[in-house]
């Protein structure tokens, strides 16, 4: 457990920096629902009519008047885009960063093989996903209780879990793409959630494209469609963990045999 | 028993040569030179042992164990100083020594004090605020604190001062005495001259010597400078020919009749004929029309 315990610790600044911005978005937006919901019947109908971006942000299946549609679209945008940044770019960077700062000659000539090292340094990114969305939901839940609403369990917990499983998704993508990467990870690793954000975006606009949401993980947690219907799509969930796994195989397939520059 | 023993290794970069055809051998419990031009493949060599790189061909063994299939057995065996000693950011030194220790499930804080001390080096420094000698220390309290068998140092001594240097070959001395194997990757020819039993001269990826030390410094060859004039023209054997104001001076390795005749028929007001320094014998093996 060492290199987890080192991990950790390098990427202490990180975790706390992102978990507080995302943690500090969502707790304003919760706070300002009860301000919002009076006006949420007009916003609702404008929402409604915006044609393509209606569709494309499932704003024509909730009512913004209710919390659970609120949070679905606003604070599911924040926690949606803030999770799968951090996910990705912890990610993208933890096999990759070795040689890019030139430490690999450190880590790798001490006797632990690689595979034990990437091991320790997935776990390591598994662990700071499951510790900023445990934190992320424990601050939403009570944001929510702060400001006096009734928090719907079965849409926050479905929606959470899609955001974890989503984070968990592009974190195994990335960590395949992070065995064959010398330098420039983190915008990769940007670069990659954005791509994966506005194929969700097209999917969901177009007809002819909409086969993309199996491809990215933001497919199977549209907070519209998960409140709107109280589940998670399974099918494109399971493609989702499927190019998960591929991920992670790829980098064991990869890194062991890596020539180290 | 071989300490390391490689045999035909061979690793190219794509299309660029690291090294080929590569044969060594080193004993265990010597201390071992490794020398040669910049890009002749020491690192590339060293890395290749280490299981940083894979060879294309050939096959190394460190004490009997396979580069490919016992890394890191090796590697428990093993302790390397890179020739440019990089660490994660934020560090103090005594994290990262302590990380070391951890990654190879070791106490090694009895022999990380004792050698802090004897070079000089504060290990409540951060590691970003190190000179880049304070950061080669660091690297070799490293390599040292496990007291490994083997000893694998590439260009151990750039940024050290003269003393950190002189204890830090004394430290290399008694490990060497109490049975580990030093390998030593260097430019300073004078440091393998005072500390290497045998050497090993790399050029151009492949192996083009590999002797003690003595018999490599041997040579026929002398240094001969004259002031006046000789016609030296057509003369077999002349090397490292240089201008010095009134007269020439260079590396003769020919016959010394010929060269007598030639200086007998010229005009020359003074001639001394000395052994070539080290440095001089070795740089005819890093010269490739030389040799």
């Amino acid at each position: 457990m060492t290199i987890v315990r080192h991990e950790l610790k390098q990427g202490r600044t990180a975790f706390l920096i992102w978990c507080g911005c995302i943690a500090a978005l969502l707790g304003i937006c919760i706070f300002l629902f009860p301000e919002m919901k009076g006006e949420m019947d007009t916003v609702s109908e404008m929402f409604a009519s915006m044609g393509v971006f209606t569709a494309a942000f499932g704003m024509d299946k909730l009512n913004f008047g209710t919390l659970t549609g609120y949070y679905a679209i606003e604070c599911g945008n924040v926690l949606g885009l803030g999770g799968a940044f951090y996910a990705a770019i912890i990610a993208t960077d933890v096999l990759s960063k070795e040689e890019r700062m030139h430490t690999a000659d450190f880590l790798l000539t001490h006797p632990l093989g690689r595979v034990r090292v990437m091991t320790e340094k997935l776990a390591s990114v598994l662990i700071r996903i499951v510790l900023l969305n445990l934190l992320i939901y424990g601050i939403s839940v009570l944001s929510m209780a702060a400001v006096g609403e009734a928090i719907p369990w079965k849409e926050i917990n479905l929606l959470h879990l899609a955001y974890f499983l989503m984070q968990l998704e592009l974190a195994g993508i990335c960590f395949g793409i992070s065995a064959f990467l010398r330098r420039g990870s983190v915008s990769i690793g940007l670069g990659i959630a954005v791509l994966m954000y506005f194929m969700n975006l097209i999917a969901n606009i177009t007809e002819s494209a909409k086969d993309l949401k199996y491809l990215t993980p933001f497919g199977f947690c549209d907070g519209a469609l998960i409140a709107a219907e109280g589940k998670l799509d399974g099918v494109v969930l399971a493609a989702g963990m499927a190019l998960e796994a591929l991920g992670i195989l790829a980098a064991y397939l990869k890194y062991p045999k890596k020539d180290i520059a | 028993m071989e300490a390391i023993a490689a045999k035909g290794l061979t690793k190219y970069y794509g299309k660029t040569r690291g090294i080929e055809g590569l044969d060594l051998s080193v004993e265990e419990g010597e201390f071992f030179g490794f020398i040669g031009p910049n890009g002749a493949g020491k690192s590339t060599t060293i890395r290749t042992l280490l299981g940083l790189i894979t060879p294309n061909r050939g096959n190394a063994k460190i004490f009997g164990k396979d580069i490919r299939t016992q890394k890191t057995a090796i590697l428990r065996e093993t302790g390397y100083l890179p020739s440019e000693a990089l660490f994660h950011p934020g560090m103090k030194v005594k994290e990262v020594l302590r990380l070391s220790a951890d990654l190879r499930n070791k106490d090694c804080s009895a022999a990380a004090e004792m050698l802090c001390e004897r070079l000089k080096l504060d290990p409540s420094r951060k590691i970003d605020e190190l000179s880049f000698g304070n950061r080669k220390k660091v690297g070799i309290v490293c390599a040292l604190q496990s007291e490994p068998r083997l000893l694998i140092l590439d260009e151990p001594t750039g940024g050290l001062d003269p003393l950190i240097q002189h204890e830090f070959f004394e430290i290399l001395r008694e490990r060497n005495r109490k049975g580990a194997t030093v390998f030593l990757s260097s430019h300073v020819l004078s440091e393998i001259r005072r500390y290497c039993g045998r050497a090993a001269v790399l050029r151009d990826g492949s192996l083009i010597a590999c002797d003690s030390v003595e018999a490599l410094s041997r040579t026929n060859a002398r240094r001969i400078s004259l002031r006046g004039e000789a016609v030296l023209e057509g003369l077999e054997g002349i090397r490292d020919l240089k201008q010095t104001g009134d007269g020439v001076s260079f590396l003769y390795g020919g016959d010394l009749g010929a060269l007598l005749g030639r200086l007998a028929e010229g005009k020359i007001s003074d001639l001394s004929v000395t052994e070539p320094e080290l440095e001089e014998i070795f740089l005819h093996y890093y010269r490739k029309e030389e040799v």
